[in-house]
């Protein structure tokens, strides 16, 4: 199969496609495809199942936690008699869908499903590449994204349940079945699931990383890229670093498990017996955990910045405001992503002396994050705003993004960290500043590049509703969380009235769960109008949106190479909107520049 | 019945989007006429959603202000450290920060996409970079992020910062296991006799070397009692996985790592009888209690007990994800003044004749050893907690 790939790679260059273009059977087109498009929408539609799994678990814990201990059928349906005895969730299950939420959705749903799709499909087509450098690798890397997410499915079906240690899976919790029952086979299969993951993640990044190195078209420096590319290229970038670190953190805790070493622990007693563990430290494994677990949120959020970049552009009619800017907060972003991982571990039991460093290198992230939210802003300032649903799901994530990212100043200051450090306060800001903001990122490049994945257009009306419901259940969710943290309320609690301190907050959590079950009903008006709209939308033009960049210079047709002929050349940068002296209000980039036309930006 | 109202919800949510795409088509009717729907926004899109963003910061805005008033009472009062103080005008000026910063972009933001919502006949103002502006907005959050760093850094060093030397501190070791805390102090000589969970054997239960001359004058207890207006200095331990000693309403947390030992001080400053006279707690209280009743009478229509009246207690929580019943791991902490404490803690046996009484007797019971001395109230007290507590995490 490499070789057909290498093959269709060289001839593109020179020669039309179509003539020797290799016929596709149903398996070489749609299943092991190695067409950057079809592993798009692979990436695509195994993330929007994951995601529909993601949440209907968070349905379910919430329900338990604004009606605790009641009984419900949809908890006997789904959850079934062992989990949920009579109707009522189990307090080690309720630990389990609160550890595979939020695995599936940070792993599964915003890293693969969003910078999987989105790298995948955009980077050849906007830096005109014919694919991938190396499609083969690409298969693989979905197929491996698959196995994964296959096996992590599975381990819901464990009788002891799922891996219930909390998606950072602590050790000792993590490694001892004694502790709580999650620990046993649903751990291990949570730990192979994530290392088949992190196998996929890295073979995609490598392709990312080398493909916008190498292929770009003629005329495409690195500073004519549009901010799409800049944020997957470096995205891909930090992956790389730091996802092999989570890889050695899984293998030593395998090991630990299986093989009785002690990396991870020491001195403990359980169940009455004293294990022979001695010299670990569980403070190991958290500073490897989060040197991936911190920049594992901008892998998250700067995809969805990129694209968001890009479609505020195009959808303001506009040019991005300070794009040298915006690729240098990306680039700052992404170094200080990597060294702010303490501001975890506050009050992990580390050196304080730390805690003052990681203060310090986590509050100047505020200040790239800053010029992106200002820059966003000015783009809108005298724009002639074309409020597509991908417009509107790009503004609210500038919202969210603003909300959320605010009460890091708090969460960041470890002084401040000391009393809401593990309460809903750090469960709203994370959840709005990555969650909400890169899901929404993820609905804004669905609705934008639908018509270029599937040639037809997805319903604008419904894409209305579906944002401004979400919107307001967004904040309505999540937006309360904030005070109920303040009050002092821990997460992960299977219930909060099991002593009477908390009982004020149960009408707050009965709004919050009220805001989640309408808010999560809403997908199903996004879920309906994309199957829909797949076999039955409107036929899309070439460039619906009037867009700049390369991918609509490409036919709609599914064609291995991407262009028909040559590949385009390029002449200027992605943004030239509504730029003086020309007629229509957008000039793609292989344009040539007009006799005596000059370049405006800097 | 709740699955009826969700039910019901959910018909009623389906009705609400058939409407809502109805009027949503109804306002594009005129376009139609004109040109054919191609999916992409027109400018009667541009309009409503215009407006609606307009409309959406209103939302954010009155949500915002709602949130305050309806819950704005919930979140934590009076500190009752000595620390607190500080750490709540580091919160306050980070908070007005927040507040102010929110507002200003959230309404540039919608204002900008409600103002500048698309004309067909408009065009665009082409404005790519401004190295003025972008200089100012760098260099603003410079400067306020240098000066909140530099509080919050001076007051993170006053607060945990240790000296173990200088002080004169009631030393106490909190001990953490699934699903419960324990805590023993140094005795008379101020130091905490050495320990591992090696050394767990019958009502040894914390593990604490009986060999070590320090030990022998140890005192352990099942509930934290701590004098008002000295600095007590915490060893936190645990025997199994990680938790997290977290006293809310003394603005202090610290992990409990085992295989390790970790530290956090506080002042306590408000005796808990003090704090159930203060205004805020004494409301928080009352809520709470009408509450709880209402809930018992529900509870006694169904043929259940009816719930305890709550009294004001200070808590400690477990706040790391620790297995089963790690939402019910907590246990009451009292601060009395120095005099009252030190009554309560003369009146404790010492770690060294409750080892070797229960090794006098023929058949070590743990139980047993603090039932022989029924004449003391608190230890009795402090053996149902410990039962409560147990049969709780075992329920779960």
């Amino acid at each position: 199969m490499s070789a057909v790939g290498h093959e269709t790679h060289g001839e593109h260059d020179h020669h039309d496609a179509h003539d020797h273009h290799h016929k596709d059977t149903f398996i070489t087109k749609y299943i092991f495809s190695i067409d950057h498009k079809m592993i798009a929408k692979q990436y695509l539609i195994t993330g929007i199942i994951m995601g529909i799994i993601g949440i209907m678990m968070s349905i379910l814990f919430r329900m338990q936690l604004a009606w605790p201990e009641e009984s419900f059928t949809i908890f006997k349906v789904l959850l079934g008699d062992n989990f949920a005895p009579n109707g009522v969730m189990r307090n080690d299950i309720y630990l389990a869908l609160v550890t595979i939420h939020g695995t599936i959705m940070v792993f599964f749903v915003l890293t693969a499903g969003l910078s999987g799709t989105f790298s995948n499909l955009l980077i050849p087509l906007q830096i005109g590449a014919r694919d991938m450098a190396s499609g083969f690798m690409n298969m693989i890397s979905y197929w491996l994204f698959f196995i994964s997410s296959v096996i992590m499915v599975i381990s819901l079906f464990v009788e002891a349940g799922p891996a219930s240690a909390g998606w950072t899976i602590y050790p000792p919790l993590s490694a001892l079945p004694q502790a709580i029952g999650g620990s046993g086979a649903g751990m291990t299969l949570w730990l192979v699931s994530m290392a088949i993951f992190i196998a996929s993640s890295l073979m995609g990044s490598l392709n990312y990383v080398v493909t916008v190195i190498n292929l770009r078209t003629k005329g495409m420096s690195m500073t004519r890229l549009p901010l799409t590319i800049w944020a997957f290229f470096i995205t891909a970038v930090i992956g790389i670093l730091s996802f092999p670190v989570l890889l050695s953190a899984a293998l030593l805790l395998i090991f630990d498990r299986s093989f009785g070493t002690s990396f991870f622990l020491s001195d403990i007693f359980i169940a009455g017996e004293v294990l022979h563990y001695q010299g670990g430290s569980p403070v190991l494994f958290e500073h490897l955990f989060w040197f991936l677990g911190h920049p594992e949120v901008y892998i998250v959020l700067l995809p969805a910045l990129g694209i968001t970049s890009e479609i505020i552009a195009t959808n303001s009619r506009k040019p991005i405001f300070g794009y040298r800017a915006m690729i240098a907060s990306i680039l700052a972003i992404a170094f200080l992503s990597t060294i702010v991982w303490g501001h975890h571990m506050f009050i992990s039991g580390m050196n304080p002396f730390l805690g003052s460093v990681f203060t310090f290198t986590t509050l100047l992230i505020a200040i790239p994050s800053a010029v992106k939210a200002f820059n966003y802003i000015t783009t809108l300032w005298r724009g002639n705003l074309q409020l597509n649903p991908a417009m509107l799901f790009s503004i609210g994530l500038v919202s969210t993004f603003i909300t959320g990212g605010l009460t890091g100043i708090i969460l960041g200051d470890s002084t401040l960290d000391i009393n809401v450090h593990d309460t809903y306060f750090v469960v709203a800001h994370f959840h709005l500043v990555m969650g909400i903001s890169a899901l929404y990122g993820m609905f804004a490049g669905i609705y934008h590049w639908f018509p270029r994945m599937f040639g037809r257009m997805m319903n604008k009306n419904l894409g209305y509703i579906h944002f401004w419901v979400t919107a307001v259940c967004a904040y309505g969710v999540f937006f309360p969380m904030h005070f109920i943290g303040m009050a002092g309320l821990p997460r992960r609690y299977y219930t909060n009235t099991a002593f009477p301190l908390f009982d004020d907050l149960q009408d707050v959590n009965v709004l919050i769960t009220m805001f989640a079950i309408i808010g999560a009903a809403f997908q199903l008006v996004f879920l309906w109008n994309f199957f829909y709209s797949i076999f039955r939308g409107k036929k899309a033009p070439m460039n619906p949106w009037r867009s700049n960049t390369l991918e609509w210079t490409a036919p709609v047709e599914h064609m291995h190479g991407n262009w028909p002929g040559e590949i385009p050349e390029v002449y200027r940068w992605p943004y030239d909107y509504s730029k003086p002296g020309h007629d229509e209000d957008f000039v793609p980039q292989n344009i040539p520049m007009k006799d005596g036309e000059e370049q405006l930006h800097h | 019945m709740t699955s009826l109202l969700i039910i019901a919800v959910l018909v009623l949510l389906g009705i609400a989007i058939w409407q809502l795409t109805k009027i949503f088509h109804l306002t594009q009717l005129g376009a139609t006429v004109r040109e054919e729907n191609t999916e992409v926004a027109n400018d009667r899109d541009n309009n409503v959603n215009g407006y609606l963003m307009f409309g959406f910061l209103g939302f954010i805005y009155i949500f915002t202000i709602y949130s305050m008033v309806k819950w704005g009472h919930l979140v934590l009062g009076t500190p009752a450290s000595e620390h607190g103080p500080q750490y709540d005008n580091l919160m306050a000026i980070s908070m007005w920060l927040i507040f102010i910063v929110q507002t200003i972009t959230q309404f540039l933001l919608h204002y900008f996409a409600f103002k500048y919502r698309g004309k067909k006949d408009n065009t665009a103002y082409y404005y790519a970079d401004n190295d003025k502006l972008e200089f100012i907005w760098t260099i603003i959050p410079v400067v306020v992020l240098a000066g909140l760093i530099l509080y919050g850094l001076y007051a993170w060093t006053n607060i945990m910062f240790i000296d173990d030397d200088k002080e004169e501190a009631l030393y106490v070791e909190v001990y953490a296991k699934q699903f419960g805390w324990e805590v023993r102090y140094a005795g008379e000589d101020g130091v905490l006799g050495k320990a591992n969970i090696r050394y767990i054997e019958g009502i040894n239960t914390m593990g604490v070397d009986m060999s070590d001359p320090n030990a022998q004058d140890d005192i352990t207890a099942t509930e934290l009692h701590l004098p008002k207006g000295k600095k007590v200095i915490f060893k936190f331990r645990s025997q199994d996985v990680l938790h997290s000693a977290y006293f809310p309403h003394f603005r202090a947390q610290m992990n409990v790592v085992p295989g390790m030992v970790t530290q956090f001080g506080f002042t306590p400053t408000i005796t808990t009888d003090e704090m159930r006279l203060d205004p805020a707690i004494m409301d928080k209280v009352s809520n709470i209690n009408n509450i709880r009743s209402k809930k018992s009478a529900d509870l006694i229509a169904k043929g259940g007990n009816a719930l305890d009246p709550y009294t004001f207690d200070y808590l400690l929580l477990c706040n790391k994800i620790c297995g089963a019943s790690h939402y019910n791991m907590q246990m009451k902490v009292v601060v009395d003044n120095e005099a009252d404490f030190n009554k309560w803690l003369s009146e404790k046996k010492t770690l060294g004749v409750a080892v070797k009484e229960s090794q006098a007797g023929d058949e070590p019971h743990e139980v047993e050893v603090p039932m022989a001395d029924p004449a003391n109230n608190i230890d009795q007290d402090t053996i149902k907690a410990t039962v409560d507590s147990t049969a709780v995490a075992q329920n779960r």
